[in-house]
């Protein structure tokens, strides 16, 4: 009975063995990417550049997607619209902005900030305002039908951005960080700038605050218990339609705040901003098994900087690494780097 | 005598265009241990499905102390009393034994008496307590599922053939279980396969086959009559 005897060992030592029997296999790949491409790029300072930018990029791939994955991992709906909510948080972003020019212009980092969080506020409520009412008129209709569902999604995104040209005009626009989240730090050769900085501090915060909801509340169980098995949870009486709608909300929510990181990264916006980070945001949600808010951490942070090195390096391989390294993390794994539905 | 705790009159349930059950009626008698036997395939865990709500009879009525339940919601039928375990137990395997636990346990906390009671039904609960429930073996599981659905007291328990794939000895723990929950007066709806578990437990059986109840009445009547049994369950349940 040797699997008998490690779980007993597993109890006596208690949880620390729960966190080392963790799989960490997939972040030693990240680790390990990033020191070959140490090797490869030279210059420990162009490489941290290339590494912070990286990992920006993976945070706001991973603000966007982690929403999704819960999505679908709960209740199988393939959402293909969720980057109208991005869109829809990147210009209210742009409106709230315009609306309190006197905050962000001023070279204080305290008003600075202060305009800062109105914008991620109203950003995130303007999206899972309109995520509530995208489930109630769009999807509750195509439960069960991932065809309906693709196409009633991406229509409904569609229309969305009409809208959105129908108020704000369809011309490019030109976003500015607050002032004193312009810039960078120079740390010897390196430069780091702050905003990427802040936006890899959002991420992680971010990440470690769904996973200690997804771990320590009840809530979180639930949706992790129902990410596994809907039917059960619905036999042992908890009503997945609530359940889900405040996820969709939330998740919605939170890709109208990647919207917000990922305008001011920009600089730029346009009625297709949501679309650009919606084909990452998928290959990163398959990569790290659906449903899993770890893998799509992970995920995102791997697929990221990876093309960003690969972007620098070869510069013509960027697009393609990221499929080679979809392709090559499926055939190890094929249901993603942390499985957990059947699917 | 007491009205049935459960009725279901000519229930049809189709499975996509499949007419799986045709016209099922059958009782579940309050206090009772009623047994589901059946081939394979015959439609009994269609029927459980069915009466908690995770398929949609067509047509006919399925009553829980007299009040229709069919066509309301799983999470309705649950909360009306009904508790299950499923065919493939339905554990949270990422989730720890205390989680699947505590997530059954609908307030949020486990009255303590009857969580120490559950221990002493089945011990690997309390052993395993913290470890994650999908490294338990598959008898493990059972009773992981079992405990999950009797950690609320509950008007009806419905479990799908809890034996199925599990060791002996398991069995036999098993059995002493369920009669210790018999003797709590435990309502309880079992689907089973295996004939001499089944007899062991049931004071009535109902047999299916084809979507259709051939048979109803008491165990004891089924069990002393090996005419009977090779009639309505032919070769599958001769072990
Ligand atoms: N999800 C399903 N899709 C199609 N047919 C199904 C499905 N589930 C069960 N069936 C069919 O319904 C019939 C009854 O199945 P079931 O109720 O599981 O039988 P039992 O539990 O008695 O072995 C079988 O013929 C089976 O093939
Ligand atoms: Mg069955």
């Amino acid at each position: 009975m040797n699997r008998q005897d490690i779980s007993e060992t597993a109890i006596s030592i208690g949880s620390t063995t729960n966190l080392l029997k963790r799989d960490w296999l997939p972040i030693m790949i990240v680790i390990a990417a990033a020191l070959i491409a140490l090797a490869f790029v030279g210059s420990p300072s162009i490489w941290l550049t290339l590494t912070l930018a990286g990992l920006a990029m993976g945070m706001m791939v991973f603000i966007v997607a982690s929403g999704l994955t819960l999505i679908f991992g709960l209740m199988d709906v393939l959402n293909f619209g969720h980057g109208a909510f991005v869109t829809v948080g990147a210009y209210l972003a742009y409106a709230v902005l315009t609306m309190m020019t006197g905050l962000t212009v001023a070279d204080n980092l305290l008003l600075n900030v202060l305009a800062l969080i109105a914008v991620v506020v109203v950003a995130a409520v303007g999206a899972g305002l309109l995520g509530w009412i995208f489930e109630r008129i769009i999807v509750r209709r195509v439960y069960g039908d991932h065809l309906k569902q693709i196409l009633i999604t991406m229509g409904g995104m569609i229309v969305i951005e009409q809208v959105v040209m129908m108020i704000w005009g369809s011309q490019e626009k030109l976003i500015q960080l607050p002032t004193s989240l312009r810039g960078a730090f120079v740390m010897g050769d390196a430069v780091v700038e702050k905003y990427r900085l802040l936006v890899v501090v959002f991420g992680s915060v971010l990440f470690l605050a769904m996973y200690f909801s997804l771990s320590h509340t009840r809530i979180g169980l639930l949706i992790r218990a129902g990410v596994e098995d809907a039917e059960m949870i619905q036999a042992l009486g908890y009503r997945i339609r609530r359940l889900f709608v405040g996820l969709f909300v939330v998740g919605s929510g939170l890709a109208g705040f990647g919207g917000v990181m990922w305008v001011f990264y920009r600089g730029t916006l346009t009625a297709d901003i949501g679309g650009e980070l919606m084909i990452l945001a998928f290959i990163v949600i398959i990569m790290g098994g659906l449903g899993s808010i770890t893998g799509c951490f992970i995920s995102a942070i791997l697929v990221s900087v990876v093309a960003n090195y690969v972007a620098f390096l070869v510069p013509e391989m960027a697009m393609t690494s990221t499929i080679i390294l979809l392709v090559a993390v499926i055939s190890w794994r094929p249901r993603g780097l942390f499985p957990l539905t059947k699917r | 005598m007491t009205q049935p705790i459960l009725q279901l009159e000519n229930v049809h349930t189709y499975i996509e265009q499949y007419h799986i059950l045709q016209g099922i009626t059958f009782d579940v008698a309050e206090n009772g241990f009623t047994v589901i036997v059946g081939r394979n395939g015959a439609g009994k865990t269609t029927t459980l499905r069915t009466i908690i709500g995770l398929w949609q009879a067509k047509s006919g009525t399925v009553k829980l102390r007299g009040q229709e339940i069919q066509g309301q919601a799983t999470s309705e039928i649950a909360r009306a009393g009904v508790a299950y375990v499923p065919e493939n137990m339905g554990i949270f395997g990422d989730l720890s034994v205390r989680e699947n636990m505590i997530l059954a346990a609908r307030r949020g906390k486990f009255d303590t008496d009857r969580l120490e009671w559950i221990f002493g039904l089945f011990p690997p609960i309390k052993k395993f307590w913290n470890l994650a429930a999908g490294n338990l073996s598959g008898g493990q599981k059972q009773m992981l599922a079992i405990a999950r659905a009797i950690i609320e007291p509950s008007d009806l328990l419905l479990i799908d053939e809890p034996t199925k794939g599990i060791a002996p000895a398991i069995i036999e723990d098993m059995i002493d279980a369920f009669l210790e929950l018999k003797r709590m007066q435990t309502t309880i709806l079992l689907v089973e396969q295996n004939f001499s578990f089944a007899a062991a437990l049931g004071d009535d059986v109902v047999v299916i086959d084809d979507g259709q109840v051939v048979h109803r009445g008491a165990m004891d009547t089924l069990s002393s009559n090996p005419d009977l049994q090779q009639q309505y369950l032919g070769l599958a349940l001769n072990e």
